[in-house]
């Protein structure tokens, strides 16, 4: 509940991380003043404003703008500070106001990260005032409160200082708006506002090649932003700044004067973004301190998506330079030794000796070189996965994550799916969540056939069967946990009944549309109805006409998940598998097929096209994967239950409870 | 900068440069009257080649954006040209402090990839800026520089534990870096 707050009145700030949004009819300045516990600002480095914008847990826009963000984290101020005052200023020079009253009435509100607003209030009854008090943040016994202060000062930034007890009031005030007639010159006319609705729909069509694009099966799902420099320029300014927040191009804030907001309040597409949550400033020479959600989106849930994308894109890249630099280095000390064989002046002596050795040297300098450059970003990136992966929501979380154990059913589809983690041999300390886009581009087929696993051991044929179907269980809980209540149906088909028992905590929380099937019969009933079920959204959509279809239509996303293929499948159905696989995501009838490629091998190269559409993931860790920028073989890492863990059965036992519920 | 000058890119202020950029600009043809479609359009192209001890590591050009390792990024492909008025139509990035430790020099190159001559092409220059504040080190006017179609601009270098800048400049004939290879060795 927003509390509307009239002058004097204040109310209590629950969270620490806030943003305080300010709107005004014209552009104004947006700074804020750190006092102690008598009101007064020690000195001129307790104030943020568009020359010196951040402080620690304070964050103001560079410039003045008709709406500002700005960022607030109470935790993070230091103990000597007890108010925050919130300060607006009309700019000087030629052109704007002289005066508040020439203006609309500034709105103010104070919001939590997630856009959802705590308190507003409209500074009314303004005259000559070219400075104002506008919200005082206050710690009262160990709580932060909020008061509308609304205290002008016809004086302007000068007289608001001076009142606050700075000693260099009038020297700030000066510097203040030479900052923000700077800030002015520099900045270019705003473009023409993007709507929010245009960036959703050019996410939803991120790239997403064929499967035979250059035969990298995860090289497909690269997220917009993470290619566009990230990697560029850590120890630069890209990485440390945060994004300016008074960005004018922003679909905004209520306008001035009015405080109602005609947004439905759970589209969050069309509110405006909160700001990213911003690293702290680094010290000199050292790496920013990473903070989750440190990326570019319209929501948390984005930007950590993206945050883990640039992270997946980092490793590759550093690694790269890595892997480069050691091949140089070999191949140069191959050299070097071939030339001390055949000259025959280093046959006499130790002459020799001296140059092997010396070429042996070299090598191991570079390689060393290379290592402290690796160790050095795969730090930083660990340091960086220790701070997002407890962030994480329940999408991209793995299992032992305790967001789990809050889990509740969503309401809203997410942007991505973990399906496990990718590493480097190199760097396998640091893991990398693998995230694939919702709903599903491609089909899964998590291989039960037997391979030589990374980790040297050799499972025997059954065990690998039993560890792929728990595998697949996972992911199956996994995505029926991330749907909304009934957006998301399971169908299992299971001809010979061989996966009944890992099977059993599916269909016993009652999340599957219908019992697993069996025999052929089963096979092709359920492969049928699906059949049936593409063939008519296809027809509806072609017809531009998705409101024919029959009343009562389903039309949540489908999963259909096959154990055992091609067990109890005639050509017919044979068939009818391949036709979903090639159609079905595109009108949401998904595929996971749990084989192996060699059951399947009478069938010859007429099934190479089916598993190649599908994204292979492996039961045990495997090296199959690769990324989209280099090409490296990632290990990939199923994501899996703990052992003994409840989670699973819990989660399942929400979802189950929230279909009944649905209908 | 004259043609071999050397520069070294530590500042005066004792820091040394960790950000460079190569910006390529030219005015667009004009339109030919009624067929606008049938104009010739003139499109260079930046390249830069990364070498470690005189062997082509990695090349960013206008079909390989980014070097595998992140370090030098090249802000994609302008096939017609610009106003001509200064601005940088196409541009490569190079973060020093992340190049992998083997590469030894940066070659930067200009190709006429539509093929004209650099007498063809209007207010064509290329320069190099301080990434981190946007100053100048270098430029080249390429309009009037003769009849060639490529130009091997400048190489950066290790120098100690800095980099340091030599301008080459020298005129070349190729549709793309590849061609210019055997002129850009002897400059090593």
């Amino acid at each position: 509940m927003t509390a509307e707050l009239v002058r004097g009145q204040n109310h209590p700030l629950s969270q620490a991380r806030l943003e305080i949004r300010v709107s005004a009819g014209k552009p104004i300045v947006a700074a804020a003043t750190l006092s102690d516990e008598q009101g007064k600002v020690t000195d001129a480095e307790r104030v943020a404003h568009p020359g010196a914008p951040t402080l620690p847990g304070l964050e103001v826009p560079r410039q003045a703008a008709a709406a500002h963000r700005l960022a607030v984290d109470l935790d993070a101020m230091p103990d000597a500070v007890h108010r925050v005052h919130v300060l607006l200023a009309l700019p000087t020079g030629a052109g704007g106001p002289a005066r508040f009253g020439a203006v609309a009435a500034p709105f103010v509100a104070v919001t939590g990260l997630d856009g959802t607003e705590v308190a507003s209030y409209t500074i009314t009854g303004l005259e000559t005032e070219t400075a104002v008090v506008a919200l005082e943040l206050y710690r009262r016994q160990g709580a932060w409160k909020v008061r509308a202060v609304g205290q002008g000062y016809a004086g302007g930034l000068a007289e608001l200082f001076t009142d606050q007890g700075l000693p260099q009031a009038h020297q700030l005030a000066g510097a203040i708006h030479d900052a923000v007639a700077q800030g002015m010159a520099r900045s270019v006319a705003a473009p023409p506002p993007r709507t929010a609705d245009g960036d959703r729909t050019r996410q939803a069509a991120a790239p997403t090649l064929g499967p035979d694009h250059g035969g990298s099966p995860y090289g497909t799902q690269t997220p917009q932003g993470t290619t566009g420099g990230r990697t560029g320029y850590p120890g630069g300014s890209a990485h440390t700044e945060p994004t300016d927040p008074s960005a004018p191009t922003q679909p905004s804030a209520p306008t001035a004067g009015g405080p109602i907001d005609y947004n439905h309040p759970r589209r969050r597409n069309s509110a405006p973004p909160p700001p990213p949550p911003t690293a702290p400033a680094a010290a000199p020479g050292l790496p920013a301190q990473p903070v989750a959600g440190d990326a570019t989106g319209w929501s948390m849930d984005e930007r950590l998506y993206n945050q883990v994308w640039g992270m997946f894109e980092d490793l590759a890249r550093t690694t790269a330079a890595y892997r480069s630099a050691v091949d140089f280095a070999e191949s140069r000390m191959d050299k070097e030794l071939e030339q001390v064989l055949s000259d025959p002046r280093s046959r006499i002596g130790g002459q020799a000796d001296a140059a092997r050795e010396e070429a042996r040297a070299r090598h191991g300098r570079l390689v060393d070189e290379a290592r402290q450059a690796l160790d050095r970003d795969v730090a930083q990136l660990a340091a960086e996965a220790d701070v997002v992966e407890p962030a994480l929501p329940p999408a991209y979380a793995s299992w032992d994550n305790p967001v789990w154990h809050g889990y509740r059913v969503p309401m809203e589809m997410p942007m991505a799916l973990r399906l496990g983690d990718l590493h480097l041999p190199e760097c396998a300390e640091v893991r990398i969540p693998m995230l694939v886009r919702l709903p599903l581009e491609r089909g899964l087929w998590i291989d039960s056939g037997r391979a030589g696993s990374v980790d040297g051991s050799f499972h025997d044929a059954h065990d690998l069967r039993r560890m792929a179907m728990e595998a697949a269980v996972a992911h199956v809980a996994r995505l029926l946990a991330v749907h909304p209540a009934g957006e998301f149906t399971v169908y299992v088909i299971d001809p010979a009944g061989s996966g009944a028992q890992t099977l059993v905590p599916l269909v016993q929380s009652g999340v599957l549309a219908a019992p697993p099937a069996v025999g052929a019969a089963g096979v092709a009933d359920v492969l049928g109805k699906l059949t049936q079920r593409v063939d008519l959204v296809q027809m509806a959509v072609r017809g531009g006409a998705a409101d024919a279809l029959p009343p009562g239509f389903d039309t949540s996303q489908n999963l259909l998940v096959v154990n055992d293929f091609p067990h109890g499948f005639d050509d017919r159905a044979v068939t009818q598998l391949r036709y979903l696989a090639d159609e079905g995501p595109a009108v949401g009838v998904h595929l996971m097929m749990v084989a192996d490629r060699e059951d399947a091998a009478a069938y010859g190269p007429l099934l190479d096209p089916l598993w190649r559409s599908l994204l292979r993931l492996t039961p045990v860790p495997d090296d199959h994967l690769a990324d989209p920028w280099v090409g490296h073989a990632w290990t990939y890492e199923p994501s899996l239950v703990p052992p003994g863990s409840q989670v699973l059965q819990r989660v399942l036992d929400q979802v189950a409870a929230a279909r009944t519920k649905h209908r | 900068m004259t043609k071999g000058q050397a520069i070294s890119l530590q500042k005066n202020d004792g820091g040394s440069l960790t950000a460079v950029r190569m910006g390529l600009g030219w005015q667009a043809a004009p339109r030919r009257g009624l067929f606008g479609s049938r104009t010739r359009e003139i499109d260079l192209d930046a390249s830069a080649v990364l070498f470690a001890d005189k062997q082509p590591v990695d090349v960013v050009f206008f079909r390989h954006l980014v070097s595998d390792d992140g370090s030098v990024r090249h802000t994609g492909d302008n096939l017609v040209g610009g106003v001509g008025q200064g601005g940088d139509d196409e541009a490569i990035l190079v973060d020093l402090q992340r190049l992998p430790v083997h590469i030894d020099q940066i070659v930067f190159t200009v190709n006429s990839f539509t093929g004209q001559t650099f007498q063809e092409v209007q207010n064509a220059f290329c320069r190099l800026v301080d990434e981190t504040n946007g100053q100048e080190l270098a430029r080249y006017t390429l309009a009037g520089g003769g009849a060639y179609t490529a130009q091997i601009m400048a190489k950066v270098h290790r120098a100690g534990t800095g980099w340091s800048m030599t301008a080459l400049g020298t005129p070349a004939n190729g549709r793309t870096f590849q061609d210019l290879m055997p002129s850009v060795l002897p400059l090593l």
